[in-house]
């Protein structure tokens, strides 16, 4: 499967990662190289093959309902590009 | 022609465990911004998600409570999309395999129909941070306190035919999961949230192209809300036009809607299985364990109430509805040692502060003891309804005890008949016209004339005396007179 | 001082030859002599290492210091360090200080170790040579013209250069045993689960595991004893005892069952690389072991399936990065869509961005069945290959690149070509089963690494099998020449 420029432009959308005009085109290439080495799964045969999402077949373990994490937020504020009065400051959200 | 109105809800539940469902945070509400956020809230790099065995038990609980299937095996999902308020950039949902899945919740109409709404499934997921749009210079502030807050989302099939049925719905959901005490059930804190899914067809048809509107916090809200939009797309589909399906949003201080700008359909949530958390076993001894220890539901209470307090279905309905409005109730009940005093206080005096003033039953001024110790005052003769009202709205502005009260502000009923009989005496004495009026009146026509000689008997008390025995003592003497 | 392993320099701190201050010191020079040339570290942290080093002399005097007390090593630039900068080798957290440790920084704390500094890296673990590095690649200190392998490059170097006698790394899809063998040193990934992820940045979480990278495979087995444990925190962590995996380093081979994958052996293998690997399974054999032919039919298939399900994964877990709460945000963002769009666009290189773009549309409405789904399925097909030849052998063998360190640049500006030197490693992953690599000779004066695939939880196995090896050859003794 290959993909155009329209198809870069949406994942671009999803991914939120701009995608500038000069880079469109090398990005569409390298990315349909990646598709093509994948696209040898389409060859094999995986008619009632379970999918395998994690190499162990585990399952999960809970914890209990206990506090444990104290209140670090100046720690944390101190790495944000923006805060004020305690909350992380962004451009406005529109709903 | 007719339209007939369908109506899905989605149900955001927030589960009232101690802790985040995949961190070790508190949900406490109404911290300070972001001090209840920790590193796995706030998706600090390397950081890991564990599941809280509290949050899928409450899970567990509310599947059995509607009867529905437990999956055996349920696993969850990430749902990718960037938003603020979002700190990983997805959502750690369930698609494929939720905890629940069926059920259903039985309503009853204004008319006294009963109807049953199906359930297509629940899940566990996150609730997200909140956005304040209070300008911060031209920014929005994000306190993601409320980050990683279990939800269920319930799921309900389209069975709703109207906002009245819908509400009924709600109202339900909000009984049972406040019975099950897996959720506050507090709607002025977000605690149950709805978006309601909208259309409209001629009978027989196929569905309607549907809306969704999002986040309605309260029952008024939510009606208010199905009615604006099932009309405004009747409006539409009658002049010619088409629904377009898109997630709008109701404003409930101005009562109008819109639809949302940012485009919801552009969105690909790409859905996977999330690799940091393993498949959840649910076994049956596991399944068996919960349902031992599920407390009673509303419509058996409600048939209880029936049977131990004697009340009227209504009455038991109203009272049972809600496991804050039951357990008040019954206390109540229990303390004053009659139901139908106490009944009639909750639903009455009780429901009617709570109602103007737009608060829940658990964060009443009253308590419950107050209450019955106010019922006790009007039990022995101590005070009159009248003057149990004003011990109410005493207690409801923080005065205290209901004896404190009634001592200090001398609401306490004369019922020593010698003082009574005194101030009888008095009236009588001051009222020699009236006297000679009532013994020349026609027998018949004397019960209206006592009227008279009460009110200047309870003038005299300041209100006080008991009202009965005056007017007891009042037709004793005045008989005498004749 | 430096050409000492681990081993050799824990003797002698305990026997008091010389003090951890002393080996601190020496290391230290040597970072601040030849990092210039290597570019391995990208952040050095000179005085909280002697202020520990000090306090481990200290502990060493006293007796019954921890397991690796006064050792120094080096963390990879993935593992959160409690106030060290922590970039994952990216602009996106250059200035990212973590208020907390990972699990595997706290293991080696516990065990008393020295930290000289953090390891440059491939930009978020992607990367096969170190080039995607936001500061700049490492130089193969065998060759400078020559890559190091990736992502554990700067870690790799560092060892053989002699700038740390032991370091931490991670492998996704090869990045211990890849850069391990074109490093000429030894490194081991363990069993998914075995080491916790907990603190350590996530690339592809389902493939993801932490590892130890030494001189030796008894250097190797003393830093997994510190690094492995059952952490709560970490729902994929395995819960069971962790062994001492020095206690059967010299058990006897004889009798072993080496599983030889035809598959290992193709077109794609250079026949110098060949030659060096049969060379090291002859040695195995003349120790007693047998060599079994063995068939893993869907290894060919491993590239694929892993350029699907690891930036499927990378797609989600780098949303996080979004310039909101902690690393880069773009300058003066028009609106909110600006802001995240640039900041991703600016704070991600190429590799990263291409990778995330890849898994994004592998998700994507209608592609998620003909990629991610298919995808794992063939990842079981191919757990499954190995599960079958395990009945039969103990360890499995083979090379573990297809050629010796390649120069920069070398792979043009395709990617697929860079992926395809992973082939040999990236199956062991995908099947979440332990694998190392150690040196077995050399091709061009470069190292080749010859690779174990263990079973399940038996990396003690595969230690044995590679410290006999070393017993008996000498390559890993090797240093690089020119570098004093």
């Amino acid at each position: 499967m290959s993909i155009d420029r329209a198809t870069i432009e949406k994942l671009g959308e999803l991914a939120k990662i701009l995608i500038s005009e000069s880079n469109v085109e090398v990005t569409t290439r390298s990315i349909n190289d990646v598709l093509t080495l994948v696209d040898q799964l389409q060859a094999v045969d995986t008619a009632g093959v379970r999918p395998l999402a994690n190499p162990l077949d585990a399952t999960q373990r809970l914890r209990s309902d206990v506090v444990t994490e104290p209140d670090c937020r100046d720690q944390f504020q101190a790495l944000a590009p923006a805060a004020e009065n305690g909350l992380y400051l962004v451009p406005k959200v529109i709903e | 022609m007719t339209w007939e109105t369908v109506i899905g809800l989605e149900v955001h539940t927030q589960l009232n465990t101690r802790t985040k469902i995949f961190s070790g945070a508190s949900t406490d509400f109404g911290a300070q911004p972001n001090t209840q956020a920790c590193a796995i809230d706030l998706a600090m790099p390397g950081t890991l998600p564990v599941l809280n065995e509290e949050a899928l038990r409450k899970a567990v609980m509310f599947g059995l409570a509607i009867e529905a299937e437990i999956n055996e095996i349920s696993a969850f999902e990430r749902k990718n999309y960037f938003y603020p308020d979002l700190p990983k950039g997805y959502q750690t949902t369930q698609l494929e395999k939720p905890v629940v899945v069926g059920g259903h919740v039985e309503i009853t109409l204004a008319d006294g129909s009963a109807k049953s709404i199906r359930i297509h499934h629940a899940h566990l997921e996150e609730d997200a941070g909140k956005s304040l749009h209070d300008d911060f210079h031209g920014m929005s502030g994000i306190d993601l306190n409320r980050a990683g807050t279990p939800l269920i989302e319930i799921v309900s099939e389209p069975d709703m035919r109207s906002a009245e049925e819908a509400v009924a719905f709600a109202k339900k959901l909000h009984a049972i999961v406040t019975s099950l005490d897996i959720c506050d059930g507090i709607m002025a804190h977000g605690s149950m949230r709805f978006d309601v899914n909208v259309s409209v067809r001629r009978p027989g048809e196929p569905l309607g192209t549907r809306t969704e509107t999002k986040n309605l916090n309260s029952f008024r809200f939510m009606e208010r809300a199905i009615e604006k939009e099932v009309a405004r797309q009747i409006d539409v589909l009658e002049d010619g036009g088409e629904i377009i399906q898109e997630t709008r949003l109701y404003d409930g201080d101005t009562d109008t809607a819109r639809a949302m700008r940012s485009k919801e359909e552009a969105n690909d949530y790409r859905y996977f299985p999330c690799p940091d958390l393993l498949p959840v076993e649910i076994d049956q001894a596991y399944i068996e364990a919960v349902r031992a220890t599920l407390p009673e539901l509303p419509d058996p209470r409600c048939q209880r109430f029936v049977e131990q307090y004697q009340l009227s279905e209504y009455d038991a309905g109203v009272l049972s509805e809600n496991a804050a409005t039951a357990r008040y109730f019954e206390t109540v009940a229990a303390e004053c040692n009659d139901a139908k005093l106490a009944a009639n206080w909750v639903m009455g005096e009780l429901a009617a502060k709570l109602n103007s003033e737009e608060r829940d039953i658990e964060t009443a001024s009253v308590t419950a003891r107050q209450l019955a110790g106010l019922i006790k005052r009007i039990k022995d003769n101590t005070v009159s309804n009248k003057m149990a009202r004003e011990v109410f709205d005493a207690m409801w502005q923080g005065e205290g005890e209901p004896d404190g009260i009634i001592e200090a502000r001398g609401l306490k009923q004369v019922s020593d008949s010698g003082a009574i009989e005194a101030m009888v005496d008095e009236v009588i004495a001051n009222s020699e016209k009236q006297v000679e009026n009532y013994r020349q009146a026609d027998a018949k026509k004397r019960p209206k004339m006592l009227g008279y000689f009460v009110g200047q008997v309870m003038k005299a008390s300041k209100g006080q005396a008991n009202p009965q025995q005056v007017n007891e003592i009042l037709l004793r003497k005045l008989d005498e007179l004749l | 001082m430096h050409q000492k392993t681990l081993a050799e320099l824990r003797e002698g701190l305990i026997k008091r030859e010389f003090s951890s201050v002393e080996v601190t010191q020496h290391f230290l020079e040597r970072i601040a002599r030849l990092d210039e040339r290597f570019n391995c570290f990208i952040s050095v942290t000179e005085d909280a290492a002697l202020a520990r080093a000090r306090e481990a002399d200290k502990t060493l005097a006293a007796g019954g210091a921890p397991a690796l007390c006064g050792l120094p090593v080096a963390h990879k630039d993935i593992f959160c360090t409690r106030g060290v900068r922590t970039s994952c080798g990216s602009q996106m957290l250059d200035n990212f200080i973590p208020p907390y440790d990972a699990a595997v920084v706290e293991n080696f704390n516990d065990a008393g170790v020295v930290v000289l500094g953090k390891t440059n890296m491939d930009e978020f673990a992607m990367g096969s040579s170190n080039e995607t590095s936001w500061y700049g690649a490492v130089k193969n200190p065998w060759d400078v013209r020559c890559v190091p392998g990736g992502s554990s490059g700067g870690s790799a170097a560092a060892v053989a250069a002699g700038m740390a006698p032991g370091v931490t790394a991670t492998d996704t899809g090869g990045s211990i045993r890849q850069p391990a063998a074109l490093c000429g040193i030894t490194g081991l990934k363990p069993t998914y689960g075995r080491v916790s992820r907990w603190g350590m940045i996530a690339f592809a979480s389902s493939l993801d595991q932490g590892g130890p990278m030494a001189r030796s495979a008894e250097d190797v087995a003393l830093l997994l004893n510190a690094m492995a444990s059952f952490d709560p925190r970490d729902s994929t962590s395995a819960e069971r005892a962790v062994p001492d995996y020095t206690a059967d380093l010299s058990t006897d081979l004889s009798g072993l069952r080496i599983g030889v994958p035809r598959e290992y052996f193709d077109e794609g293998l250079n026949p110098a690389t060949e030659q060096v690997v049969r060379e090291a399974l002859r040695e195995l054999e003349s120790q007693g072991a047998v060599l079994k032919d063995i068939d893993l039919p869907h290894a060919k298939l491993s590239v694929p399936a892993y350029y699907v399900i690891a930036p499927a994964e990378a797609s989600a877990n780098l949303s996080r990065f979004d310039g909101v709460r902690y690393g880069y945000r773009c300058d003066a963002p028009a609106d909110l869509p600006d802001m995240f769009k640039r900041s991703r666009a600016e704070g991600f290189g190429d590799e990263v961005k291409r990778r995330i773009l890849v898994g994004t549309y592998c998700l994507s409405a209608g592609y998620y069945d003909a990629y991610y789904n298919k995808a794992m399925q063939v990842r079981r097909l191919i757990k499954e290959d190995f599960v079958a030849a395990f009945a039969d052998v103990d360890v499995v063998a083979g090379p573990t690149c297809p050629n010796p360190a390649f120069e920069f640049g070398a792979k043009g500006d395709n990617p697929v070509a860079m992926y395809l030197e992973d082939i040999y490693t990236i199956a062991a992953n995908l099947a979440g089963l332990p694998a190392m690599s150690l040196p077995c000779g050399f091709v061009d004066n470069k190292p080749v690494g010859l690779q174990l695939i263990g079973q399940y939880f038996q990396e003690a196995r595969m230690l044995n099998v590679a410290h006999r090896y070393q017993q008996a050859t000498s390559w890993h003794r090797r240093m690089p020449p020119d570098i004093d």
